[in-house]
């Protein structure tokens, strides 16, 4: 195969033979083509969606509470269910181990002001785990942390988005904020990947929003995350467990369905993941479709050429070629074409999700690309299939006989 | 040199066969200028690629220089063939995107040659057959009887123990066919066996010997005065 000579025949069939070359290596070449562009679309459309539901964490499961809607154990119904700081340290004490992290939160509305610009915002008050339940990232300075919480200081995180309709363009981090008429201090400023409403919320410690709001231990809402090494099917018996825990401590009948909300984005995002890997499976389908296209193409122009090349084959072996010598020189050849219009074809494609895929982003096509496992894989299934693709016509025209060869006329 | 017995060979035409070669014996030695001769369908071409093993014969036997060839493999017979035999056809059959010193030198490369030796004896064949000067045209540059001299050149690069022409002057005009019989004469007279297929009286008169065929047998065997070419030019 590394014969010297055996090249040189074949570069000098390539190259004599331009318009045949050209035509076979064409077929590749669009093939490979549009098999990297539609692969590339496809990933961008994936991307878009990941990013989508990508916010916040996927192993999240929210709490809340309603009123009863059936009378339990001598209570009648209608009766309202309170949360407070005693429901959330007795669900953080029994699942301590299926626990990631766990906050409360308390939902304000405020009117915030800092000297001429006035607006109004959402308060989230809660235990510093929130951070990362939101997968919020601190832009300056800190999140609220323990020591906020036991020292019920007035302190508070803003959203970048607060920041820029407040502060305009100066730094807001050290300022004060006025909160409908109480003073607090603004300790970080954090960004969100979500979208912009997620970035003018206001954060405060949670002891600190019960002394100011009632002075009560009240709280809304338990958010937590849970261990992500529990699979779909215990995520949700997880999520089961915490349910019927919670309609015991508040005396809720088993069958109420309004007191107790557990909403686990265990089910959601398995949805979710469930298209993902639909989108996926459709890709590969219609990308390995035009790979096949392709091989069936220059399976194809592989019996041409042999056809085109029967007489020549017939002289060869009447010169005394050996069979082998006809089989490698039509093989190496295909698998040659194949090899460079294939990269021709995978550049070019490239080269087109990179200067037309900005151009997508407003088709929900996001980071149109194709991974470097891709590209290796494609060159592989390129080399074998002009392989397979050259071989069978090649062991064809090596067992032709040189007398009917010759007789080609 | 070259002994057939008692050769057979059929041709399948729909259900029937076709009975082509109806027990030919012949016996070629060297240094002979042997011409087959026959009307078309009386098996001459048959013969002829049966002995340059690009076809088989049902039955019978052919000893090529002492070598039996029977049952050969595809593998076996490139060998013989690249060792034994030169082949000059009607249609040159010289392949079209090389050029005349390429075309030479391919049986060489089948030899397993270098590169050099190769361009080296290739060069050499050409200009005895005075085509020296056209080494680096192809073939569609090439006249018909240049052509045919450059398909001598390929058939005598190998060193063949016997030429086999198919009706070497079947496309060209008298003159350029006489030219062409006087160099095959020549390389007779150098000690080359050549068996020519033709239909032609004037090419049969200049070999050594003439077999006329009829209908698959072989009809009259004779040796003749050979006519030189050269009178004629």
């Amino acid at each position: 195969m590394f014969d010297i000579d055996l090249w040189r025949e074949i570069f000098q069939s390539i190259n004599k033979n331009r318009l045949r070359t050209l035509m076979s290596g064409f077929t590749v070449l669009f093939a490979i083509m549009l098999f990297t562009i539609l692969f590339g679309i496809a990933n961008g459309l994936q991307n878009t969606f990941t990013e989508a539901f990508g916010d916040d964490a996927t192993n999240a499961i929210f709490i809340r509470s309603g009123t009863t809607s059936k009378a339990s154990n001598g209570l009648q119904a209608g009766r309202r269910i309170q949360f407070d700081n005693n429901t959330f340290s007795s669900i953080k004490s029994e699942n301590d181990d299926n626990i990631e992290y766990i906050t409360s939160r308390i939902f304000k509305n405020v009117t915030a002001t800092f000297r001429n610009e006035t607006d109004n915002y959402s308060v989230r008050a809660v235990h510093p785990d929130q951070q990362f339940i939101e997968k919020t990232s601190i832009d300056e300075g800190r999140y609220i942390n323990q020591r906020d919480l036991e020292n019920k200081t007035k302190v508070i995180v803003i959203g970048s988005k607060v920041e820029e309709d407040l502060f305009l363009k100066t730094t807001a981090l050290g300022k004060y904020l006025n909160l409908s008429g109480i003073q607090y201090k603004i300790v970080g400023i954090f960004s969100d990947e979500g979208n912009d409403d997620e970035e003018r919320i206001i954060y405060m410690p949670l002891t600190t929003a019960q002394q100011v709001y009632g002075n009560n231990d009240y709280i809304d809402q338990i958010s937590l995350t849970y261990n992500p090494k529990l699979n779909f099917d215990e995520a949700i018996a997880f999520s089961n467990k915490l349910t019927s825990e919670l309609k015991k401590l508040f005396s809720v009948a088993v069958s109420d369905q309004r007191a107790i909300r557990v909403r686990n984005r265990a089910s959601e995002s398995q949805s979710v993941s469930a298209l993902t890997t639909g989108l996926g499976i459709i890709i590969l389908v219609i990308g390995f479709g035009t790979l096949i296209a392709g091989v069936v193409g220059i399976s194809n122009i592989m019996i041409f050429i042999v056809k085109e090349r029967t007489k020549e084959i017939g002289i060869r072996k009447a010169l005394g070629a050996p069979p082998k010598s006809i089989v490698f020189i039509i093989l190496l050849e295909s698998i040659l074409i194949t090899i460079i219009a294939g990269f021709l074809g995978l550049i070019i494609g490239m080269a087109v999700l990179k200067y037309g895929g900005p151009s997508l982003e407003q088709y929900f096509i996001k980071d149109a690309a194709v991974s470097l496992n891709l590209i290796v894989a494609a060159t592989i299934t390129l080399i074998v299939s002009g392989g397979i693709a050259g071989y069978l016509p090649a062991k064809k025209a090596s067992q032709i006989k040189p007398i009917i060869a010759l007789r080609n006329d | 040199m070259l002994k057939i017995n008692k050769l057979h060979k059929s041709y399948p035409i729909g259900d029937s066969s076709l009975h082509v070669l109806k027990g030919i014996n012949l016996e070629v030695e060297t240094g002979e200028m042997v011409a087959i001769m026959g009307s078309s369908g009386s098996g001459k071409s048959t013969l002829l690629n049966i002995i340059g093993m690009l076809d088989e014969a049902d039955s019978g036997d052919y000893i090529l220089d002492e070598v039996p060839i029977k049952n050969l493999t595809e593998k076996k017979a490139a060998i013989y063939r690249n060792k034994f035999l030169g082949f000059i056809f009607q249609s040159f059959n010289l392949i079209n995107y090389k050029n005349a010193l390429e075309n030479v030198a391919l049986p060489l490369y089948y030899q397993g040659l270098k590169r050099k030796e190769r361009q080296e004896k290739g060069k050499f064949h050409l200009t005895k057959v005075g085509l020296l000067e056209w080494a680096d045209h192809l073939p569609s540059e090439l006249s018909g009887g240049q052509k045919q001299r450059v398909a001598i050149a390929r058939a005598l690069a190998a060193d063949p123990k016997l030429l086999l022409a198919d009706e070497p002057t079947g496309a060209l005009d008298t003159t350029t066919s006489y030219e062409i019989m006087e160099f095959l004469q020549q390389l007779n007279d150098e000690g080359k066996t050549i068996l020519i297929v033709t239909h032609e009286e004037d090419i049969a008169a200049m070999c050594k010997r003439v077999v006329r065929l009829r209908d698959g047998v072989i009809e009259e065997d004779k040796k003749v005065n050979q006519v030189r070419a050269g009178q004629h030019v």
